[in-house]
């Protein structure tokens, strides 16, 4: 169980966001870059759940997005089972493909309104050419609407049909019908209501024993995060600053500002946990803070933290960027 | 603690509050009979899932129901006075003066082409009638108040030069500007991440309280009301399922929908492997079922939920909307 399905090395990317080149020449103003990811590096197993979890503007999707080879990587490298991800390499893509899927946050703009259920399900196997006759597919598109807790009578049926969380069981079929076994999962329930998101997730983690599935799920909210995930990544202005044991990390966060997430999660317990004091908001990732991005907002910054970026050292549960871990104090 | 009914007239009460929009289909009822009050200084949390009529009953109370929706019943009163048949140029009066609004997203609440200075200005001048230096000088307080730094300087300039977290600052300052007795906000958080989501909730605590300002806070977000609310009325298709002290409803639900949508919620220390989860969905407003319209959902369901529709019970501190509450059934079962 212990070999990596998933290595992400280094991975980086910038985008262009410079104003047009006459404004540049008349406003005499310097090309501007954003740095949407910062040289992030993780692996996960098979079988395991790695979940990235941050604020708006943290890089969360544009990863997701490199991960399935929708967007090219600017640096950095990603292996899926020995073979590079890398969308310009048509060719090899396309051996991959099948095997990646991914479930979208709004299933009210992922599914096509004017496709049946029956042919939004079937689309990928048509794309890679699986399950041949029409027979085939038919069927299999039913066993996937029964999978996923819906009847194959609503194959038949327009998306519109149907309520928000049975929408996204409706993309939960689609993703599992080219058979993958890594699917990307980005806010796959952040726009449902709570009651439906209990569904949702327990579904999620039946087919996961089921079919022995990886997920790579991204998410802002920590709790669901701690529902599904064995490992998380915590992500700040494009850097990865905490990799830990999902458990542990909730027990004994080592970069401050996992701790400082952690704290800003609302009590539903009511156990009156005390609480620090909050204080400032990411800054504006395209001119971000000198050395650690987090500095200007950490309680135990020290000089060093201004100057440089702080290597990623082992801690007891995991690994963190950062001079002054909690483990060290 | 007393009961708020026996005590003086409470700030405000709503009783059998009904909002409903006439549609080709026939008459939709989207708060159907909610009633509840509120004393002064009391923080109340309305939640409920999408669709539950928890903004329509905030938009019921402040008068900005959008027709063709009308309120089909009922009355609400401030402070003894009925504010639900003002006419347009009465409820003006009300609204911002006497209760306060902060909306879910801030960038839509303010206007792009008015700096925050002459937003707060005119809404302090409208309602207070003071001078405009005085009610710039009470713009730049208030803004120091809601934590904007350096306020002097940052109240000239135009909503889209704050952040997210900033301009839902700035908004409650105009809520509050005419220091109103309730402040009703609508989701004011859930645009914002959880970091800056802690903080504006502190705000918005800190600041009713001072004033002694009561709040309704209207949020699907549980966390937000534990740390926030002293009551809570849970809304299910319109209906009042449950309403009373947070800790009651939060640790010891008595309502079968309230304990489910409690379970439903990951805890952040949870050990459990599998979530609670109530099967189905809420029925749509146009096929709500006869009886308990939790009824087809309920794992606790008998046959009087099916026929007849359950009355506010009183259980201990809350009123549940059960009949496993009622007297008989609870004599039935010991």
């Amino acid at each position: 169980m212990s070999d990596p399905l998933l290595q992400v090395k280094d991975l980086t990317r910038i985008f262009d966001v410079s104003k047009p080149w006459l404004n540049r020449v008349i406003e005499r103003d310097e090309k501007q870059y954003l740095r949407a990811v910062d040289e992030v590096s993780f692996s996960i197993n098979k079988g395991e759940t790695f979940a990235l979890v941050g604020e708006s503007g943290s890089g969360k999707s544009t990863i997701a997005k490199m991960v399935v080879g929708l967007l090219a990587a600017s640096g950095g490298e990603i292996v899926f089972d020995g073979q590079a991800i890398n969308p310009a390499d048509t060719k090899a893509m396309a051996a991959v493909r099948s095997r990646l899927q991914m479930i979208f946050q709004s299933p009210f703009a992922s599914l096509n309104p004017r496709w049946k259920v029956k042919d939004i399900i079937a689309e990928p196997m048509v794309s890679f050419g699986l399950y041949g006759e029409g027979n085939a597919r038919v069927k299999r598109v039913e066993e996937l609407l029964e999978l996923v807790g819906l009847s194959a009578a609503d194959a038949a049926k327009f998306p519109h049909e149907f309520s928000g969380g049975q929408r996204q069981r409706i993309a939960i079929a689609r993703a599992l019908s080219s058979n993958p076994e890594f699917i990307v999962c980005d806010e796959p329930t952040s726009a449902l209501d709570v009651s439906v998101q209990a569904q949702i997730l327990n579904l999620m983690r039946d087919l996961q024993d089921e079919l022995g599935l990886t997920y790579l799920f991204i998410s802002h909210d920590l709790s669901v995060v701690r529902h599904m995930a064995n490992r998380i990544g915590v992500l700040y202005l494009g850097a990865l600053v905490e990799n830990a044991d999902a458990k542990e990390l909730f027990l004994r966060p080592q970069h401050p500002y996992s701790k400082m997430l952690l704290d800003a999660v609302p009590d539903v317990e009511m156990t009156g946990r005390p609480r620090v004091e909050l204080s400032g908001e990411i800054p504006n990732p395209i001119t971000p803070p000198s050395g650690c991005p987090f500095h200007p907002r950490c309680s135990i910054m020290v000089d060093e933290c201004k100057a440089k970026m702080p290597p990623s050292i082992e801690t007891p549960i995991g690994e963190a960027k950062c001079f002054r871990p909690e483990f060290q104090l | 603690m007393s009961d708020p009914r026996t005590d003086k007239a409470p700030l405000l009460s709503v009783r059998d509050l009904t909002v409903q929009f006439p549609t080709r289909g026939g008459l939709l009822t989207a708060v159907d009979q909610v009633s509840f009050d509120l004393a002064d200084g009391e923080v109340l949390g309305l939640v409920g899932e999408s669709g539950a009529g928890k903004s329509m009953t905030g938009s019921a109370i402040i008068g900005l129901i959008e027709p063709p929706g009308r309120i089909g019943g009922g009355t609400i009163h401030l402070r003894g006075d009925r504010i639900d048949n003002l006419s347009p140029a009465e409820m003006r009066r009300v609204r911002g003066r006497k209760v306060g609004m902060v909306f879910q997203d801030p960038l839509t609440s303010l206007n792009p082409l008015f700096t925050i200075a002459e937003q707060l200005i005119e809404t302090i001048q409208t309602h207070l009638g003071v001078s405009k230096k005085e009610a710039r000088e009470r713009a730049v307080a208030l803004l120091d108040e809601v934590g904007i730094p350096a306020a002097s300087r940052r109240i000239d300039d135009y909503p889209h030069q704050f952040s997210g977290g900033m301009r839902q600052r700035v908004v409650i300052a105009l809520a509050l500007a005419a220091e109103p007795d309730l402040v009703i906000a609508d989701e004011p958080t859930t645009a914002l991440d959880v970091s800056v989501q802690a903080q504006i909730i502190d705000v918005l605590k800190r600041l009713c309280s001072e004033r002694n300002a009561s709040v309704i806070l209207i949020t699907h977000d549980m966390g937000v009301i534990a740390e926030t609310a002293d009551r809570v009325a849970v809304l299910y298709a319109g209906r009042l399922a449950e309403i009373g002290p947070v800790r009651d409803v939060i640790q010891n639900a008595k309502h079968p929908y309230t304990e489910g949508l409690m379970g439903s919620i990951p805890s952040i220390k949870g050990t459990e492997s599998r979530l609670v989860q109530i099967p189905g969905a809420m029925p749509r407003l146009t096929n709500i079922p006869t009886g308990c319209a939790f009824n087809p959902r309920c794992p606790k369901v008998f046959d009087r939920c099916e026929k007849e529709r359950p009355a506010l019970l009183r259980e201990g501190q809350s009123e549940v909307a059960c009949w496993l509450y009622d007297e008989e059934r609870k004599e039935a079962v010991t």
